[in-house]
């Protein structure tokens, strides 16, 4: 297992190796060119060259790619020039408050998902079927950022029950009951459409496995229908459920985005908005990498997960 | 009597596992090297249980798998290229699965159409004279041409590809298990139209099945393997009412047979070598019950004994009393 | 074709989204025809109208707009944008995934490298790059969104592409000398097409989203133009004012993507052709029973156990397949009963059925009764039917890689089939366990124990699937073709070791196969069956030496057997008959060289004097000599 957990790190060198290339090429492309954005309306072309060399950009791009590269493996992302901070500063504070928001809504779809599909597979053209695959219906076909809005309508405005957006309350706030006060909306509009998603994958994924012949081999020992379904069934499922969790996070790292914007929550999503507008490169390229790169080590973490569960899976 | 097909030293290795930076982490020997000929017009049968490399064979004879030593020789003329169009003129195959052999989406005419077009340039008209001919030998009706495969039954389906293979005008058909997805009672018929077809357009047959009783059923002479290897080969009649081999014999002993009391030849504990790890000797060895130092130190080669036989074995059993 | 559209009218829902999403797609079609106001067109002293004000039916937005017409462009605007991104994704992911399907080897793991690259990427940070680099716009959206949609369509294309390209008919496309371009074309690419219009049809929804995401971050469609999305993103700021201009395209957006998504489900249902057999359903814990009467009170016989007069049926759409119709038989202790049949003769839903195993939907057992000891099993209540599953009467399957569960050690599941009984603990049942593989004859049981199913060949499986069986010790054993999947030396050692531990504990077995060979080896009586129906019955040498049913002696008489050498075998010619349409009379008839026209005039009885029993007008001579 030790053996297998350091082959699936070492792939993923070349892979974040990949995702950073793939983030310069696509930055580099920008037209025009990011000086005169930093500068705004002091761009003389003396203060011009003077900050294309002060960021590296007189030489070229194989060069500066290297530079970068380099730089961050020593910590050091870069300064955004927006925020007029270092920017793996600026990425780090922000990437947690998204981790709190995307992790709360990851369990709630993981969760409520797997029990609803695998009810849903049990109870096959039943009452519970019909009402969870319709609700899974509606969920996988609002936008996250419009349920938010209906969401404050409705709760924050009409209800007064949660505050309408922050994550913490300004005056005396900070406290994990405030947090929790203010979380509970945004982790539930965005956990929605992923938990839509895990529940239909799961209700397919059981379908499949309980017509499987072992399952009738379990039924013929006598083995209980509940263990039947949750052991049996479900353990055997959850083979092709794990590879969509790992999926769904980065949906419900996406989701983020918007439902950081909604709720005015300050994560990361919405500071990486912000930084395109402002065409601050340096904040984009190294949050854009940032992200990318958990992503990549969560999912070593699923596929470790897997070959846990499955022992077929060569490790 | 000339040699309709001549394999020599044909053999295959697979590669398995997968390392970090390319490269295989072993090999695994499907086929070891052998060597087996067919005369114009006869039928060798292949028998051999699973993991034995039948099939393996099989596909490297019409070219579907490069082989990794040896060469084909069909007719007097060698075939080494791994162009399975070059070789569709000249050996066929036809498939263990009836329906997955036939495209869901194309009409049985789409099919036949194929190998007549691409193989011998033939233009509509003169496909359609072919394709009435073909069907009419396989006693298929010329009204199934415009229907899709999921329409037929198993037989049905083997008949369509037994067409197709005749369609190709090649004279060695490679049959691959072609009855073994066949209801008995449809299998019959299957093994006689097959044997109607040789007599009729002069075929030369090579017949791979897991079925001791079919295979003895259609064949002239027989090659049994074991393990990728051709352990034994001679006259069907003889081989299995006097086999020479152990193993052979084990198989025949094995093979239910009406009024024959039930036995377990080996009490017990039999399982093929790893693949992975294979003895340096005798495959068989560690099953046989005559086995000795030498059988697990090299492998037997296979030798010439009594007439038309030829078995791979240092302690073979004894021949039959000469009557 | 037309096929396709009528199981897609048959789903209601589907049907549903397909009216809601014409009428959307029509109206955005004819939006340029209506007499609408122009949609950009400001007009500040009508800030913020609420819905049905005097000539702007659905208000104006904060610029005094009419939402109405906007909301009308902008439907045609995200319509247009979602069916491209679908589209372009479609196609580039398609070829992709084609391409390195088909070819495999390296040009496989070079551009699955990529793939795998790209899908590292949270799809929205690489969405954002993207529009960041090309600078926003509503193109450069529709771009964004499909590049990021790629990587999907192409893993999907091209895990369908591997399993095509394996199968035998391209194997036969390259015998029929085609080239590599045209198998792709003509081969593949057929098949691969209804997978990429499920694909397409379920993502579109999606992709409708995704772009109206990138406007409302106001990184789409640029003002004063405005699509859904961006629509909402304007709103937003007077949401809690003037929520009419949120919720008005909100709604719309919801009511696009929903309606596309139920036609996509029927898409999928309408093409899938797992779903055409109606496969797709979960068996449930137990068979349906539905029989019209109680079954007759039982004559007292000394059977273990008996079926009196079954019949099970598969109703599937509207046609009713009669598996089983009419079978009663019965085995004692210590006897072993072979039933014997072609596929299709309903022999393995007849073992089936006894404990309620037959997968329901789609089966249901219609009448008769399945008795242990006397005891009806079929009228049982579940909690009783699984007590004496496993404990008194116990199965053993076909093929054994699939009926041992993959993740679970052979040891755990051996002693599940124990502890679902009894409680037993964790140490004694591991004793036990070692004992149930010792008694089977697998070799070192202590190492065994702690493997998975996988890591063991054909007959040692099966060797397990026989100790779970001997688990409880049960009454009586159903072998459902055991020896099918194995090789011959392997069946002989599982054969004996059946007919050992028969003797051994006393068991009654019931044995079910396609082979004669078998029967005769292990079989007391032999039951054989055709279309449904035992056609004859009796003690297995008899029957064999004697067959008395035209059907038994000719199946006997085709099978090749050992030691005839090279000849013609005598063929049945023609079909069984499809249970779905079975003819009345004798189903054998049109097979039959002696059938006559009494043979099809109705019922025939099964009967016979002493141990036989034969279903035919005209039985084979010797039978009729012998039981004179």
């Amino acid at each position: 297992m030790g053996g297998y957990i350091l082959k699936r790190l070492l792939l993923a060198i070349p892979v974040i190796l990949g995702i950073t290339v793939i983030v310069f090429l696509i930055m580099a492309m920008i037209p025009g060119d990011p000086a005169t954005a930093i500068l705004g309306s002091y761009a003389t072309p003396d203060n011009v060259a003077r900050i294309n060399r002060d960021l590296g950009l007189d030489k070229p791009l194989v060069a500066r790619y290297f530079i970068w590269l380099w730089n961050m493996l020593h910590g050091d992302f870069g300064q955004s020039f927006s925020l007029n901070r270092p920017v793996i500063d600026v990425v780090l504070e922000r990437f947690n408050n998204t981790l709190i928001l995307a992790g709360t809504s990851f369990v709630l779809c993981t969760v409520f998902g797997i029990l609803a599909g695998v009810i849903s597979a049990a109870r096959q053209y039943g009452l519970a079927d019909k009402a969870i695959t319709f609700a899974v219906l509606l969920g996988i076909s609002i936008p996250s950022f419009f349920l938010g809005m209906m969401m404050i309508l409705f709760f924050a405005v009409d209800l007064r029950w949660f505050p309408v957006s922050g994550m913490t309350a300004i005056y005396g706030g900070g406290d994990l009951a405030d947090v929790i006060h203010h979380l509970t909306m945004p982790a539930l509009a965005l956990a929605v459409v992923a938990t839509g998603v895990v529940a239909r994958l799961s209700r397919s994924a059981m379908l499949e496995v309980l017509r499987q012949d072992f399952i009738r081999t379990a039924r013929a020992k006598g083995v209980r229908e509940g263990r039947v379904i949750w052991g049996h069934a479900l353990r055997a499922a959850m083979v092709s459920i794990i590879p969509v969790l790992g999926i769904q996070a980065g949906f419900v790292l996406s989701g983020a985005v918007y439902i950081e914007i909604v709720f005015q929550w300050p994560g990361i999503g919405r500071m990486l908005v912000d930084a395109i507008l402002q065409r601050d490169i340096l904040l984009v390229q190294g949050g854009v990498v940032f992200v990318a790169s958990c992503y990549v080590i969560f999912n070593i973490i699923v596929d470790v997960a897997q070959s846990l569960l499955d022992p077929r899976i060569k490790t | 009597m000339s040699t309709a097909l001549q394999i020599t030293d044909l053999s295959k290795t697979f590669p398995v596992g997968k390392k970090l930076f390319g490269g295989a982490t072993g090999a695994v020997k499907a086929v070891h090297p052998m060597s087996l000929s067919v005369q114009t017009g006869e039928t060798l049968g292949i028998v051999g249980e699973s993991g034995c490399g039948k099939s393996t064979l099989a596909r490297m004879l019409v070219g579907l798998l490069p082989p990794t030593t040896g060469s084909i020789e069909i007719e007097g003329a060698a075939l080494d290229n791994a162009d399975p169009a070059a070789f569709g003129k000249r050996i066929q195959y036809v498939f263990q699965d009836p329906i997955s052999s036939l495209n869901p989406r194309k009409t049985i005419r789409q099919i036949m159409d194929a190998p007549l077009k691409l193989l011998h340039g033939m233009d509509r008209a003169a496909r359609e004279k072919r394709i009435l001919e073909i069907f009419d030998s396989v006693n298929l009706r010329a009204d199934f041409l415009d229907r899709y495969p999921h329409e037929f039954s198993g037989g049905q389906a083997q008949r369509i590809g037994i067409a197709r293979a005749l369609a190709a005008q090649a004279r060695i058909l490679i049959l691959d298990e072609p009855v073994s997805a066949l209801d008995v009672s449809v299998q019959a018929q299957v093994l006689n139209l097959l044997a109607d077809l040789k007599r009729e357009f002069g075929l030369t047959y090579l017949f791979i099945s897991h079925d001791l009783a079919v295979v003895e059923a259609v064949s002239d002479r027989i090659a049994v393997l074991y393990f990728g290897s051709v352990v034994e080969e001679g006259r069907a009649e003889e081989i299995f009412a006097h086999p020479r081999h152990p193993y052979t014999k084990l198989l025949a002993d094995s093979a239910p047979v009406v009024g024959r009391p039930l036995s377990d030849p080996e009490h017990g504990q039999a399982e093929l070598p790893n693949p992975l790890d294979p003895p340096p000797g005798c495959a068989f060895a560690k099953r046989c019950p005559y086995a000795s130092a030498q059988c697990r130190s090299a492998p037997p080669p296979l030798t010439e004994m009594g007439t038309d036989q030829r078995v791979a074995c240092y302690h073979p059993l004894p021949a039959p009393e000469q009557v | 074709m037309s096929a396709f559209f009528k199981l897609l009218a048959r789903n209601r829902l589907a049907l549903g989204g397909l009216i809601v999403m014409g009428l959307v797609v029509a109206l955005a079609l004819i939006t340029p025809l209506l007499p609408l106001a122009d949609p950009d067109a400001t007009d500040t002293a009508n800030r913020f109208l609420p819905p049905l004000s005097d000539g702007y039916l659905l208000g104006t937005d904060g610029l005094g707009r009419d939402l109405l017409s906007r909301l009308l462009w902008g439907t045609r605007l995200s319509l247009a944008v979602g069916f491209a991104a679908a589209l372009f994704a479609a196609v580039a992911g398609a070829a992709v995934g084609i391409i390195a399907g088909f070819y495999g080897g390296r040009t496989d793991n070079i551009i699955m490298r990529g793939v795998d690259m790209l899908m590292a990427f949270p799809y929205i940070l690489l969405a954002l790059a993207i529009v960041a680099a090309l600078g926003p716009g509503l193109v450069n959206a529709l771009i964004a969104v499909s590049v990021v949609n790629i990587p999907f369509f192409a893993r999907n294309i091209r895990g369908i592409t591997v399993g095509l390209a394996h199968k035998e008919f391209v194997d036969a496309a390259k015998l029929a000398g085609m080239s590599n371009p045209r198998i792709i074309l003509s081969e593949i690419l057929p098949n691969v097409v209804p997978v990429i219009v499920i694909a397409m049809s379920t993502t579109i929804g999606w992709m409708i989203l995704e772009t109206a995401g990138l406007s409302f971050l106001g990184l789409g469609s640029q003002p004063p133009q405005a699509d859904l999305g961006s629509m909402l993103g304007e709103a937003r700021s007077a949401l809690i004012t003037n929520p009419h201009t949120s919720v008005i395209p909100g709604i719309m957006i919801l009511i696009i993507v929903m309606s596309i998504n139920l036609l996509g489900d029927g898409v999928r249902d309408a093409l899938d052709p797992r779903l055409k057999s109606g496969a797709l359903s979960r068996p449930m814990a137990a068979t349906r029973v539905e029989r019209k009467e109680r079954p007759a009170p039982e004559t007292s016989t000394d059977a273990i156990l008996s079926l009196d007069d079954l019949h099970t049926q598969f109703h599937v759409k509207d046609r009713i397949y009669k598996a089983v119709s009419g079978v009663s038989l019965s085995v004692k202790p210590g006897e072993c009963l072979g039933v014997i049949g072609e596929s299709g003769s309903g022999k393995s839903v007849t073992a089936l059925s006894i404990m309620g195993l037959v997968a329901s939907p789609p089966g249901i057992i219609t009448a008769g009764a399945a008795r242990l000891e006397g005891r009806d099993m079929l009228s049982a209540r579940f909690g009783e039917l699984r007590r004496l599953r496993g404990r008194r009467v116990a199965y053993i399957f076909q093929d054994p890689l699939a009926t041992l569960h993959p993740l679970y050690k052979v040891g755990d599941q051996l002693i599940e089939a124990i502890s679902c009984h009894r409680a037993i603990s964790k140490s004694e049942g591991r004793k036990k366990a070692i004992e149930l593989l010792k008694s089977v004859r697998i070799p070192n049981p202590e190492e065994r124990i702690d493997i998975y199913p996988h890591e063991m060949s054909g007959g040692m499986r099966q060797r397990v699937g026989i100790a779970m069986a001997l688990a409880n010790d049960p009454d009586v054993i159903i072998a459902d073709e055991p020896t099918t999947a194995l090789d011959v030396t392997v069946q002989a050692q599982i054969l004996s070791l059946l007919s050992d531990l028969r003797r051994e504990r006393g068991l009654a077995i019931i044995f079910i196969t396609h082979d004669f060979g078998v029967v005769a080896q292990l079989c007391d009586r032999v039951a054989v069956m055709y279309a449904g129906r035992i056609v004859e019955e009796g003690p297995t040498m008899e029957i064999l030496r004697a067959p008395a049913h035209p059907y038994t002696s000719r199946l006997i008489a085709c099978v090749p057997e050992l030691g005839e050498g090279k000849r013609k075998l005598e063929a049945i010619p023609g079909l069984p008959p499809s249970v779905d349409n079975l003819p009345a009379g004798c189903a054998f008839a049109d097979r039959c060289l002696k059938a006559q026209d009494s043979c099809t005039k109705g019922e025939i009885g099964l009967e016979g004097s002493g141990s036989r029993a034969v279903r035919c007008l005209f039985p084979e001579p010797g039978f009729a000599e012998e039981t004179a």
